[in-house]
Order: C-alpha cells, then structure tokens, then sequence
C-alpha cells in the first residue's frame, strides 16, 4: 500500500533520515519503532507531505506522493495526528472534527452527523460541545484520532498517540484501533515509544536507528534481533 | 437560538425607525456606527475569521473610494458602475498582497507589516497622481441634497442612513451564512492552527486568498461610500495609518471573530468618541489632546478586563451565542 523507497532526509546537514526503505502492506496495522531522534517523526512528515525527501521516493497505492503539499497527501488518501497535538482550541470538539470531515463530505449538516459518530466510536460524544481548549491531554489524543479519521483515509499515520496516557488509557485506545481496522479495513502505521501498545497491536514493525532501519519483522522477530537489542538495551558485553 | 433573532428583529426595526425620531446629529453619529460597523465586519472576515491580520486596510477604502470618485468626477458616471471597478481593483490588489505573503511564509506580524507597506506606498502614489488630483485632493460636486438621486448616490443624510444600514445587515447575514458554510469552518481552522488545518486536506493557501479578496471586496464598497458620502477625498488622510487602526478598532473592542461585535464595538466606539467629546464640553476643560487620553483608557480597561471583547461577555449575560 505504502512503500519508502531509499528515503533521506537532512537538516542542515543532519542525517534525520538516511536510506531509509519499507513498506506497509494494506490492511494491517504497522509499528515503527525506535529510540530517541531515531527519525520516526521525520518520515512521517516525509509521508505527510510536511518536507519533500532529499532523495528516493514515496509510494501510496502505486502513485508517487512525495513533495505534494499536506493538503495533498489527504486527499490522496493519508490521514495523521501529530506527535505535539494540534487541536482547534477555539471551536467545540465536534467542529473540530466537522473539519476534518467536510474533506469528504462538502454539506456541511451531513459532515455533522458523520462527525457525531466518530466522536461516539472514539468515546468524545459526551464532551461534543465543549471547547477543544478544555480536554484534557488522553481526550486531546483522542480527538487527533477522531479529526484525522473524518477525512476517511485509507491509511492512518499515528504520531505517538499513546505516549502520556496511562496504562488503561493506552488500552482503550488499542482497542478503538483494533476495532477500527477490523470494522474499516483501514491500514495503521504508528510510530510508539510504548513497546506495550505496539507489541499488543502491531503485526509488522519496523524498527529505526540514527535514520537507518535496522530491523523488520512482526514484533517476536524485532525483539530478539541482535541489533535491536543493541540500540535499546547497548551491546553485550563479556565479563 | 430563537432568542438572538428576536433581539436581532428588535434592533432592526430599531435602526430602521431611528429617522423618525433622531435629528440630523444622531442620523450622522448612527451613519457613522454603520460604516465603522461594516467596515469593521469586512475586515473580520479576513481576521476574525481566517485569523490573517491586516494592519493596511484603509488600502481598500482609498481605492474603493478614488476609483468610484475618479469615475465619477472625471466622467460623471454614478457610482453603481464605478463600485465594480473599486471591487475588482481592491480584490486584485488584495490577491497581490495575498500571494507575496502566504506563497512566501509570510505570516503574522510581517504579514501585517506587508499591509501597512501596501497602504503606505499606495498613499505615497497617490500624492503623485495630479490625475486624482494628488495631495491637494479630489472634490466631487455636491449636488442637491434634497432629492433623493440614487442613480449618482446623492441625496439627502437619510439615504446614507438606509444604504448603510442595508450594507450593515447584507454583510452580518453574509458573514452568519459564511460562518455555517465549509469556508467558515475552513477559515476557522486556518485561523486555530494552520499546520493541522493542512493535515486535514485544506489548501490554505487558496482559502486565505480567498478570504483577503472577500474582504477587499466588502472594503473597497466602504470606500465608495466614504467618496459619496463625504466628497472630499485626500490621500493623506483615507490611505493613513490611524485609519486603518480606526477600522480595525470595533471588531478588536467588540470581539474578534464574532458575528455582532464589530456592530456592537463601533456603535460603543463612535459613542464613547461623542460622549467624552460632548462631557468634556460640559466641564469646560480645554486641553489639547485630552479627549483622546480618555478615548485611549477606555480602550485599555476593556483590553484588560475584556480581552475576548465586550460582545462576548454581554452575550453571555443575556445567554446567547456571541
């Protein structure tokens, strides 16, 4: 469905992405896994269409997307969250979706109703006419989720949804995931630093270091690789 | 919902009686809140709304203004003609501004800057154009003034009055449907968080031009008013910095990006103006500037205590959506 082909990317002479090269077959959900600066949120602007790649290239289903612009790259099919999230903190939480959803639908009452019952599946109804200002981080999280599944794309990229919430939290939402794919069919790449959320969703996962993936495989596989282990846990050494 | 209808209904029949009972003075002091308030309402559109400040919008009354009046005083043709040659000059000029700034992340306070670069070397131009009669002004003739000429725009106060007031509720119904529309949530969420508002598949780019043409256009009609209405027109003044700040003043005071506070922030505005005007006449106090350090108090207390604007605060009260 998505394949990065040979993908880099600099910043002033920083190597975020070096050569990196995978691909993320439809319908299953997908970790990308690493440390630290490893890149993660870097490919996913590259995906997003947020920076051009300095060289190789991004394919979503057979036509090339890197370079379009963001807007773009929605259209084409790609829905995200981001990492820092970005709500509308001005406009209720059911506008904010409402804007996601009139991607697709360009009524503005059948955007409503469509909106209504993302909010309903990602547990937000309740909270529908409050500010986005007033939620608290997991809802917050939540209606990133909520915004980026109104666009109905095929693929959803998730920028580290899981980080801050609390164990069940982090459940919940692994559930409205797993509930999702199976219901829509919809493909998920998500970038975690909770092993736990990946581990428990993931089928694929690829893992990145300095830029560079080193590793990919389901997640049995990934965590027995040497060189995974490495960059986590540092080499082993022989007393 | 119903509620704001009703209270919406009270003051239109309000303003529509108003003639029947204010004087000449009042019917100018009301003129003079209408067009603070639809040219407030056209500025928020691009501010309020999309969330791009313009600090340059006298740019598009001038225009407006010396297009209409150029039209007119060279070639004696009313208004109606020359109003789509000041919207069509003001939206290209609006594109223009549009373009250099959001193709080239220009944004915020340089964005603002960039306007009040505009309206300033338009001003400079302007001094220069002995063809609209450069910085000794441009006069059209005043002609009767008390047959109602609607084919020239000349006639008495009261048409001003009406044609204000017309202009005033087109725009707040205008701006109500526009806000319910696709644009209006699209504007919004530029406006909230342009980054995330791209993530969704808005071309930002082409929703904030289209909200600087809209305004533009809306702007440059107060342009053409301010020419028929006042008939003098001088570069200095209608290009000018304070006019810009004027304009802006209502929908800042009233509450940005709400439907009713440019109305409700230009009426207290103009108001307030009069008021201390008439209150220091009364005391006698005679002190140069003094009115407007007042003037500038008032503003800072509602800055401070009322940073959403009055509007908001009042709705809230009455229970209604500002």
């Amino acid at each position: 469905m998505l394949e990065v082909r040979h993908v880099s990317k600099s910043f002033r002479g920083l190597r975020a992405v070096n050569d990196a090269s995978f691909e993320v077959p439809a319908g299953g959900i997908n970790g990308l896994i690493g440390p630290n600066g490893a890149g993660k949120t870097t490919i996913f602007n590259l995906i997003a269409g947020v920076y051009a790649p300095d060289g190789g290239e991004i394919v979503f289903e057979g036509k090339r997307i890197d370079g379009l612009r963001p807007d773009q790259v929605c259209a084409a099919g790609i829905g995200r969250t981001f990492q820092l999230v970005k709500p509308f903190a001005g406009l209720t939480v059911l506008d904010n979706v409402v804007v996601g959803a009139l991607h697709r639908s360009k009524n503005v009452s059948e955007a409503r109703i469509f909106s209504g019952t993302i909010l309903k599946k990602l547990g937000l109804d309740a909270k529908a006419h409050l500010p986005a200002s007033s939620l608290t981080l997991p809802d917050r999280k939540r209606l990133e989720v909520a915004r980026a599944l109104a666009t109905r794309p095929r693929l959803l990229l998730l920028d580290e949804v899981m980080a801050g919430l609390r164990p069940t939290e982090c459940d919940q939402m692994v559930e409205v995931f797993r509930d999702i794919n199976r219901a829509e069919g919809l493909t998920i790449l998500l970038i975690e630093h909770v092993m736990r959320a990946v581990m428990a969703l993931a089928r694929h996962i690829g893992v990145l270091h300095h830029g560079v993936v080193i590793a990919r495989g389901t997640p049995e596989q990934v965590v027995r690789d040497p060189a995974v282990l490495e960059c986590y846990l540092g080499e082993e050494t022989k007393i | 919902m119903k509620k704001e209808f009703v209270y919406l209904g009270i003051l239109a029949v309000l303003m529509l009686a108003l003639p029947a009972v204010a004087g000449p003075y009042w019917l100018s002091v009301a003129t003079l809140i209408l067009y603070f308030a639809y040219t407030g309402q056209a500025w928020n559109v691009m501010m309020g709304f999309a969330g791009q400040l313009s600090l340059g919008h006298s740019l598009y009354v001038g225009v407006g203004a010396y297009a209409a009046g150029a039209i007119f005083f060279h070639y004696g043709i009313g208004p109606w003609a020359g109003l789509w040659v000041a919207m069509l000059l003001c939206v290209a000029l609006g594109l223009v501004i549009g373009f250099l700034a959001f193709r080239f992340g220009i944004s915020g306070v340089y964005f603002a800057l960039l306007t009040i670069a505009f309206a300033e070397f338009t001003r400079i131009g302007f001094d220069h154009l002995d063809w609209l009669g450069g910085p000794g002004g441009m006069f059209l003739k005043v002609a009767q003034r008390d047959t109602w000429d609607v084919l020239n725009f000349r006639g008495p106060p009261l048409m001003y009055y009406y044609s204000m007031l017309l202009l005033t509720a087109l725009a707040f119904l205008g701006c109500y449907f526009l806000l319910k529309s696709r644009a209006g949530y699209y504007w919004q969420a530029i406006r909230e968080n342009e980054e995330a508002a791209q993530a969704l598949g808005i071309n930002t780019f082409r929703w904030k031009m289209a909200a600087v043409a809209l305004s533009a256009a809306m702007t440059s009609i107060s342009g053409v008013f301010f020419a028929f209405y006042y008939n003098n027109l001088f570069p200095h003044e209608i290009f000018s910095m304070n006019r810009s700040i004027e304009l802006i003043l209502g929908p800042v005071i009233g509450g940005i990006g709400t439907l009713f506070g440019p109305i409700f922030g230009a009426a207290v505005l103009t108001l307030l103006s009069d008021g201390i005007t008439e209150a220091l006449a009364a005391l006698g106090w005679e002190i140069p500037g003094i009115k407007q350090v007042f003037y500038g108090l008032v503003l800072l207390a509602v800055v401070m205590f009322l940073p959403h604007g009055i509007w908001p605060a009042i709705a809230k009260r009455l229970k209604i959506r500002a």
